[in-house]
């Protein structure tokens, strides 16, 4: 059966070819397409998750071919799954459908590019999550590049076209060093293979040190962590609700995942040492993200920093090098998808009412709209991290692994814990200023509360959030045995270090 | 002339008696009709073209080692006639649209074709500088095209003079090496090498030196690069997206084939030259690119940062160990990088609305993705692809000639590469932006031959992005013809 992850990897490709063959005026066709497509690779990745071991730690329904041999060094397409990209594959086809969903009103110009634009993008983040060949995750990794940037830049708001600008050039930068670390890899080895090139190790610590920095430079700009953000609050606020959420939910993922996938594998010792530095950095982010979430004015930008803090939180979990600090991580990348695409959706959804996202136009919404406030209320609590709900889990564990690591300590732990505290500061902040007292403004006075199909499309995320919070379990046995893997690989060279 | 002879001259002879004859043939073709003259050029093209084709894997030396019939040259010519009947597509409907359909252009263009061919078969100084002579005269010619115009005529005569003085270096510099070692041949020029019998040899590295200058101006390397844009804006669309192509690989074609085989030995002297060269084409090119708004001389300057890029690869050409793939990895950049120039030049064409006039600006682009969403898609791939966005063809050819810089240990100059790229992001993406995410009301043409290059060019440009295999192994084979 190792075709599977080919299918649900290209299937949205064939479903945009089929788009764009469809005529243009036939919007509700197209739509209906894009959503049934990207369905479908959702339900493929459930039959993928059916068949996973979970207690197997290596790499599952692999496929492996010889693609292409550049003077003699040997580029394969190579598919596979682990513990550890299972539950990012299961993030990614999750909310494609639903991204899809939030623009059955919001997009009505250019209907059919938009949807073929937006499958290229699934097949892109899929790829990205199982590619296996160091190049081939290149490609992906790049490719969602320019379906994105297409995606901020037509349908974007106002600044679109600057926004859109700078993440490509801001994140084809930190990928020009990833480009390079791969090529010296290969100049090194002679092979991309991301399961041999762990196998083989032998790297001397300075070439690890410089290969660390390299691959970092990429994630961290996609993660983002700071100083590398800037980018980010741009292209959250100005890109449409199905792109920002695609953006927050699994783009920024695709930099943690590298971090753990690449970094923390390839490159142990290397690893050991930046750690507390990394984790640092992670720690500023978070409390910079909060602080700069605290004065905003636009609820878009607002959750756009809120997830320069939310993101430091992973960091800082997968840095503690232990099994629960990285667990927690892979968790809270999960659940910093469900919950901050869940808050794009909310504050799209008010924006395609009032057409302004500014706080001060708002107030006393939950009188007019008591549903909406109900689930926006039930997604900032899970954003913030109140017991019951799925961030409480990640961040727990985050900070428990933190505060246990050997490298890291109760120092960062503590640090981080301001973090949890500040982010209910600022959510509670913009819930007060827009859901609670009098309705001051007329045109907040007839706004229609949730339709049909905006609650649809919110359902499957609030039933996650509180299985998540209430029942984890399920979720850390998937990728309890490959994180344990990485751990005893870190352990070992911390051993060899000494 | 022994049989052997005869079937290495074969698709380069055809080409040229086909063009003679086309010359006299035109003149009982009447004005309107000159579709005629185009047919008759392009099918001697494809003779030509299928005669070259059974040279591949078969190499040979012939008519006492001036002419080389090996993998190299074989691959080359495959590429120069490919473009040529480009040219042709290019060229006939902007030439009657423009008003300047003369029928001497496709003959001029067959002439320069056979230049070309002729400097990838070299094998002898002498016939390198024959060469460079037959590519670049009607090259001169077909520049000034559009005469009376103005800006037409000014790109002829300084492609003319500045060419001329670089034809001078050239041979200049054969006479130097003739002086060093008494011969013109490759093959023997080497064995002087071998037996250590090179009595000057100051004179011999002056004479390589001589040779780059010359070599650098054709492939428009800084800092002889000074006619591009000027000429490639004021030329005829057709006959600068040709040059763009054809002329360039032309320049690759003599510097790799001469400085691989007779200048090892220079290497260490001449690393920090094409070095620096290299460097700055890069830098040059790409940095002023970007203030273009003109998008000929933006192509202008984007084809100088591209010949950088080769030359990126070329540097490590002394090294044994790295040659061959410095070889391979700029034949596989020159095919790709000839695929999307004509595509993007096709565009360009189809564009313009007056002779090097209206359609030529960046925001005449703007809103062309509503009208013509097939053009703007192509023209979007073609750029993406210069960017180096993966899995697009430039990005393969990018990664190859970096794997070859890096395997030889030059890392600064693959950063300084990878830094210009995302420079070149930039200028690239304005196109883009323009046809995207602009409003407008842009004008195109729908031409037959324009339209199926555009097409052609995007659809082969796609199946190599997705299987570039078969590239790889051809520019892998392509190997020069070893003596020793």
């Amino acid at each position: 059966m190792n075709y599977l992850l080919s299918l649900v990897t290209f299937l949205p490709l064939v479903g945009a070819i089929i788009i764009l063959l469809i005529p243009e005026e036939r919007k509700t066709v197209i739509r209906w397409t894009a959503l049934v497509v990207s369905s479908i690779a959702f339900v493929l990745s459930l039959i993928i998750l059916s068949r996973f071991d979970a207690t197997d730690p290596g790499l599952q329904i692999e496929v492996s071919v010889p693609w292409v041999s550049i003077g003699g060094w040997l580029v394969s397409y190579h598919l596979g799954v682990d513990g550890i990209s299972i539950l990012l594959l299961l993030l990614t086809t999750f909310l494609c459908p639903i991204a899809i969903l939030s623009t059955w009103d919001s997009i009505q110009d250019r209907v059919r590019d938009f949807m073929s634009l937006f499958l290229l993008l699934q097949t892109g983040m899929t790829g990205v999550f199982l590619a296996q060949d160091l190049v081939l995750f290149f490609i992906f990794w790049e490719f969602t590049l320019v379906p994105m940037y297409f995606l901020i830049g037509i349908w974007g708001s106002a600044g679109r076209r600057y926004a859109s600008f700078k993440f490509f050039l801001y994140t084809m930068t930190g990928s020009v060093f990833l480009l390079l670390g791969i090529v010296w890899l290969g100049a090194r080895y002679g092979s991309f293979s991301l399961p041999e090139l762990t196998a083989r190790g032998g790297l001397s610590y300075i070439e690890q040190f410089w290969l660390f920095i390299a691959f970092a430079v990429a994630f961290a700009v996609k993660t983002p962590l700071w100083p590398l953000h800037s980018w980010l609050p741009d292209a959250h606020v100005e890109a449409p609700t199905a792109g920002s959420v695609i953006l927050a939910g699994v783009m920024l993922k695709m930099g943690t995942y590298g971090l753990v996938r690449f970094n923390l594998t390839l490159f142990p010792q290397a690893t050991l040492r930046i750690a507390p530095w990394m984790a640092g950095l992670a720690i500023v982010g978070i409390l910079y993200g909060a602080a700069v979430s605290y004065m905003q004015k636009d609820m878009k930008k607002l959750v756009a920093f809120s997830s320069v803090s939310h993101m430091g939180f992973v960091v800082l979990g997968m840095f503690a090098l232990n099994q629960a600090g990285i667990q927690g991580s892979i968790l809270q990348m999960v659940n910093h998808g469900l919950s901050t695409g869940a808050l794009f959706l909310l504050v799209g959804m008010i924006y395609e009412r009032r057409h302004t996202r500014d706080m001060d136009q708002m107030g006393g919404i939950w009188r007019v709209m008591p549903l909406y406030g109900a689930v926006t209320l039930y997604v900032v609590f899970s954003s913030i991290g109140l017991p019951a709900l799925n961030g409480f889990v990640g961040e727990f564990t985050i900070l428990l692994g933190t505060f246990t690591s050997g490298t890291l300590g109760p120092w960062f732990a503590g640090v981080a814990t301001l973090g949890v505290v500040l982010a209910a500061v600022y959510l509670l902040h913009m819930y007060e200023k827009v859901f609670l007292g009098p309705v001051r403004l007329l045109e907040n006075q007839r706004l229609k509360d949730l339709n049909f199909r905006e609650i649809i499309s919110f359902a499957p995320i609030l039933v996650l959030i509180l299985w998540i919070g209430l029942y984890p379990k399920p979720f850390f046995d998937l990728m309890s045995p490959a994180v344990g893997k990485v751990v005893a690989a870190l352990q070992t060279s911390a051993l060899a270090l000494h | 002339m022994s049989a052997n002879d005869f079937y290495a001259i074969s698709p380069l002879g055809l080409l040229l008696v086909w063009a003679m004859v086309l010359l006299l043939v035109d003149l009982f073709i009447p004005d309107g009709h000159k579709g005629w003259t185009a047919l008759l050029a392009g099918m001697g093209m494809v003779a030509s073209l299928a005669l070259t084709l059974t040279q591949i894997n078969r190499p040979t030396a012939a008519f006492n080692g001036m002419l080389l019939v090996d993998g190299f040259a074989a691959f080359l010519n495959v590429l120069f006639l490919s473009s040529g009947l480009a040219g042709i597509g290019l060229a006939y409907d902007y030439l009657k649209r423009m008003g300047i359909e003369r029928g001497e252009y496709y003959s001029l263009l067959m002439f320069t074709v056979g230049g070309m061919m002729l400097m990838a078969q070299a094998g002898d100084l002498i016939v390198v500088f024959l060469a460079l002579e037959l590519l670049s005269i009607p090259l001169y010619v077909m520049a000034g095209f559009a005469r009376p115009r103005l800006d037409s005529e000014e790109a002829s005569l300084k492609y003319f003079l500045l060419g001329s003085f670089a034809s001078g270096f050239v041979l200049f510099g054969v006479a130097m090496i003739y002086g060093a070692t008494g011969h013109t041949g490759l093959q023997e020029i080497i064995a002087v090498l071998h037996a250590g019998q090179s009595n000057f040899p100051v004179l011999f590295l002056i004479g390589s030196a001589m040779l780059l200058v010359g070599f650098g101006f054709k492939v428009a390397a800084v800092p002889f690069h000074m006619w591009t844009p000027d000429v490639y804006q004021g030329s005829p669309s057709p006959v600068s997206g040709f040059m763009s192509v054809g002329a360039k690989a032309a320049g690759f074609a003599a510097l790799l084939r001469v400085f691989v085989l007779i200048f090892p030995s220079l290497a260490t002297d001449l690393i920090p030259v094409t070095w620096l060269g290299a460097a700055l084409t890069m830098i040059v090119g790409n940095i002023l690119a970007i203030s273009q708004s003109n998008i000929k001389r933006m192509l202008a300057y984007s084809s100088i940062a591209h010949a950088g890029y080769i030359l990126m690869a070329f540097v490590p050409f002394g090294n044994p160990k790295f040659a061959p793939d410095a070889v391979a990895s700029a034949l596989f950049y020159l095919a790709t990088y000839a695929l999307t120039s004509i595509g993007a030049w096709a565009v360009v064409i189809a564009m313009e609305q007056s002779e090097g006039g209206k359609g030529l600006d960046l925001s005449d682009y703007a809103g062309l993705s509503r009208r013509y969403p097939v053009l703007s898609a192509a023209m979007a791939i073609f750029m993406l692809s210069f960017t180096g966005v993966p899995p697009l063809v430039g990005f393969w050819g990018k990664f190859y000639l970096f794997r070859t810089v890096i395997e030889a240990g030059f890392i600064n100059l693959a950063v300084i590469g990878l830094i210009t790229s995302i420079i070149s992001a930039f200028y690239y993406l304005r196109v883009i932006y323009w046809m995207y995410m602009r409003e407008g009301q842009p004008t195109a043409r729908r031409e037959g031959w324009l339209n199926l290059t555009v097409i052609v060019s995007a659809v082969v440009v796609l199946v190599i992005s997705i299987l570039p295999n078969t590239l790889f192994t051809l520019a892998a084979q392509a190997n020069l013809i070893k003596f020793f």
